[in-house]
């Protein structure tokens, strides 16, 4: 277990507030250009970064994330790749978290022990696997012990009580909680699954519970920041790269000036 | 317990066969998957289920379907008996009929309202889109777009039977893509969804759940070639794509160590060129959809695009009890080209007035080599798991057959 993710969500909680978590694929729009947008999120003020790594048949993502992930494959993004993002960022940003959210397939074909050294040699605090449900994941959660990261599982609105407490006890770091029934992807309105899914989870566990998936405004985020102990955005900073096009500082202060915006609000509550 | 559903040896109860299979999904879909595998346990050993579901196949399907001697084109197979278990004359056209009808069934059990699925050649997506006619569910139907354009009369098929047919714009824009769509709506829509697998690969249940619905096709597949020639078969051939004819074929027979069972995939354009679907012959252990299988992929775990002539073989995963067959070596996979398919797709249209579905005749192509090898003292059975119809366009571009004003 790493003690990076618990330092700086205590430290958030010191602050009374949540805190802010944000989502950018590796290699996007650029290798280089990647490693600047995830500095980017934290200079904007996240305190954690999660940096995706693409995947050819990404399941659980909209068509936001998916775009994004096409683009840094057709650029020919690496796994090596996506740990230097890692550890530009976790060097550059030492009092932020970073973690790796991908699937399962290219962290098993990289191989498992491997996996987990090359994370922790960049710096990296943990990693999110959205598709390896517990049951699958002991030999994973074997190797982040032994390298000392953060596993965080999810948790579903569709996830019974007896469920939710076997996810949270084999997790650590945090407790993903997904805001609604779907993929990733900007919405209106936060679902109103959301609060009673961080209630059933708190239930079963002290690990903090960070709600993610819809989440794109600083509103949204004060209305979460209400009941959740961190907010979770991707779609919306990937959104801003996209409509900044070939203009790589226009997407680049887009990111940032968002970023600000739901770290003020993480703290309007 | 009705015959065609009672327990084999595998999978276990995490769903692997070997160190296949499992369950890779996101937590959203936990539930949902739990449902289906525990009401199916339900539904297996209720003689209802298994009544309603035995006079459907009858019926509704036309099962049991017949068995064909094919004497002229078995001369061209070495002399070699070949017979032809023929899935063709199902409603609808393939093998398809039997899952969707039993997973119909038990989307009724389970309370829900409306069927999503997958489809490649739309073989699938037409055995789906007529179960939610005859059950009045609502239905919507995942269709690469390079798919909807090669089966443009399917397309119009399953509309005319009232489904919505989506056309899958993503990654490769075929079979591959449209499964990855079709698990997002269930995602998103899961309370009142069931997600209609198609194939024996995805999370478990469905590998153990598909086979089972397609077991029916073996079982009646033995019985008559017991009855036809007083003897076992020498082999047992079906196309592999997913891998769901062919299970449903080999089953019965794996416990008859002298039957060879050949499982013929998809090499394309070759498999020493980058366009096959050769998952097994090329692939190597992966997730892909849910499962742990053969995938074809590169060295970061990337998917690699497929390639076939045939839609429906057009797939760069596997079923996992495939994997696990392939391992064992209880079963055979070869790569059968297109060229070779289509050349066999001919063979037996000429020689037999039967227009087979291109994916069978990449399993009639490797029943001629294997004929070839084995001599004429030898019987081969041979799943005709599809029509041609739905491929007519293709094979007449193929094989030049439009008068060049109707063909442009």
């Amino acid at each position: 277990m790493s003690a990076k993710l618990g330092t700086v969500l205590a430290a958030a909680k010191a602050d009374n507030r949540a805190a802010l978590i944000g989502y950018l694929p590796a290699g996007f729009p650029s290798v280089e250009g990647g490693i600047k947008a995830v500095n980017a999120l934290v200079e904007g003020g996240c305190d954690i970064v999660e940096v995706g790594l693409p995947h050819s048949d990404p399941v659980l993502d909209g068509p936001t994330i998916q775009t994004a992930d096409d683009i840094a494959l057709r650029g020919g993004v690496r796994i090596k790749d996506v740990l230097r993002t890692v550890q530009e960022v976790a060097d550059a940003h030492p009092a932020a978290a970073v973690l790796v959210m991908t699937y399962w397939n290219p962290v098993d074909r990289y191989g498992v022990a491997r996996f987990a050294a090359d994370l922790a040699a960049a710096g990296g605090a943990g990693v999110i696997l959205p598709d390896l449900p517990v049951e699958e994941s002991l030999e994973w959660r074997a190797a982040a012990d032994e390298h000392g990261l953060d596993t965080v599982f999810v948790v579903a609105p569709s996830s019974k009580d007896k469920r939710l407490a076997e996810v949270t006890a084999a997790g650590s770091g945090f407790v993903y909680a997904a805001a609604v029934m779907g993929v990733t992807g900007s919405r209106a309105q936060v679902g109103e699954l959301a609060e009673d899914l961080v209630a059933r989870t708190r239930a079963t566990t002290e690990l903090p519970v960070c709600v993610g998936l819809g989440v794109s405004t600083a509103k949204q985020a004060a209305q979460v920041a209400g009941f959740a102990d961190g907010v979770i955005v991707g779609s919306a900073f990937v959104q801003r790269i996209l409509d900044a096009g070939e203009d790589e500082s226009a997407g680049l202060a887009a990111v940032r000036a968002l970023a600000a915006e739901l770290a003020e609000g993480v703290r309007r509550h | 317990m009705p015959e065609n559903l009672t327990d084999p040896q595998v999978p276990d109860a995490r769903g692997y066969f070997g160190a296949y299979g499992g369950r890779f999904i996101p937590e959203a879909l936990v539930a949902a998957v739990e449902q289906v595998a525990e009401e199916y346990e339900k539904a297996k050993h209720d003689p209802a289920f298994a009544a309603e579901l035995d006079l459907l196949l009858k019926d509704y399907t036309g099962r049991p379907s017949p068995l064909t001697d094919v004497h002229r084109f078995s001369a061209e197979a070495g002399g070699a008996r070949v017979l032809l278990k023929r899935e063709d004359l199902n409603h609808t056209g393939s093998h398809k009929i039997n899952n969707v009808l039993g997973q119909a069934l038990l989307t009724r059990r389970m309370g829900k309202t409306r069927i999503i699925a997958e489809t490649g050649a739309g073989q699938h997506g037409v055995a789906t889109a007529t179960a939610c006619a005859l059950f009045g569910f609502d239905c919507t139907i995942y269709m690469g777009e390079v798919d909807t354009e090669r089966q443009a009369l399917n397309v119009a098929r399953m509309r005319m039977l009232g489904a919505e047919v989506v056309a899958v714009k993503s990654g490769s824009r075929t079979l591959k893509d449209a499964i990855n769509e079709a698990f997002r709506d269930w995602v998103a829509n899961v309370d009142s969804t069931h997600y209609l697998f198609g194939t024996v690969a995805g999370p478990h249940p469905f590998p153990a759940m598909v086979r089972d619905f397609h077991r029916v096709i073996g079982i009646e597949a033995r019985a008559q070639v017991l009855e036809r020639t007083g003897r076992l078969p020498d082999a047992v051939v079906a196309c592999v794509g997913g891998g769901s004819n062919a299970i449903g074929i080999f089953h019965e027979f794996i416990p008859d160590a002298g039957v060879r069972l050949i499982g013929c995939e998809a090499a394309g354009e070759g498999i020493e060129t980058p366009r096959h679907a050769a998952t097994l012959t090329k692939g190597e252990p992966g997730v892909l959809h849910g499962a742990r299988s053969y995938v074809l992929q590169d060295e970061d775990g990337q998917t690699i695009e497929s390639h076939s002539i045939s839609a429906g073989l057009d797939y760069p995963g596997i079923g996992p009890e495939h994997a696990w067959l392939k391992d064992t070596g209880r079963a055979e996979y070869r790569p059968v080209t297109d060229d070779e398919a289509m050349q066999a797709l001919r063979l037996l249209s000429r020689t037999e007035g039967i227009i087979p579905a291109i994916e069978s005749a990449h399993a009639l192509a490797g029943a001629l080599v294997l004929g070839r090898e084995l001599g004429p003292d030898a019987t081969i059975l041979v799943n005709l798991s599809g029509r041609g119809d739905k491929d007519m366009h293709t094979a007449a571009q193929y094989f030049g057959l439009y008068d060049s004003e109707v063909g442009a």
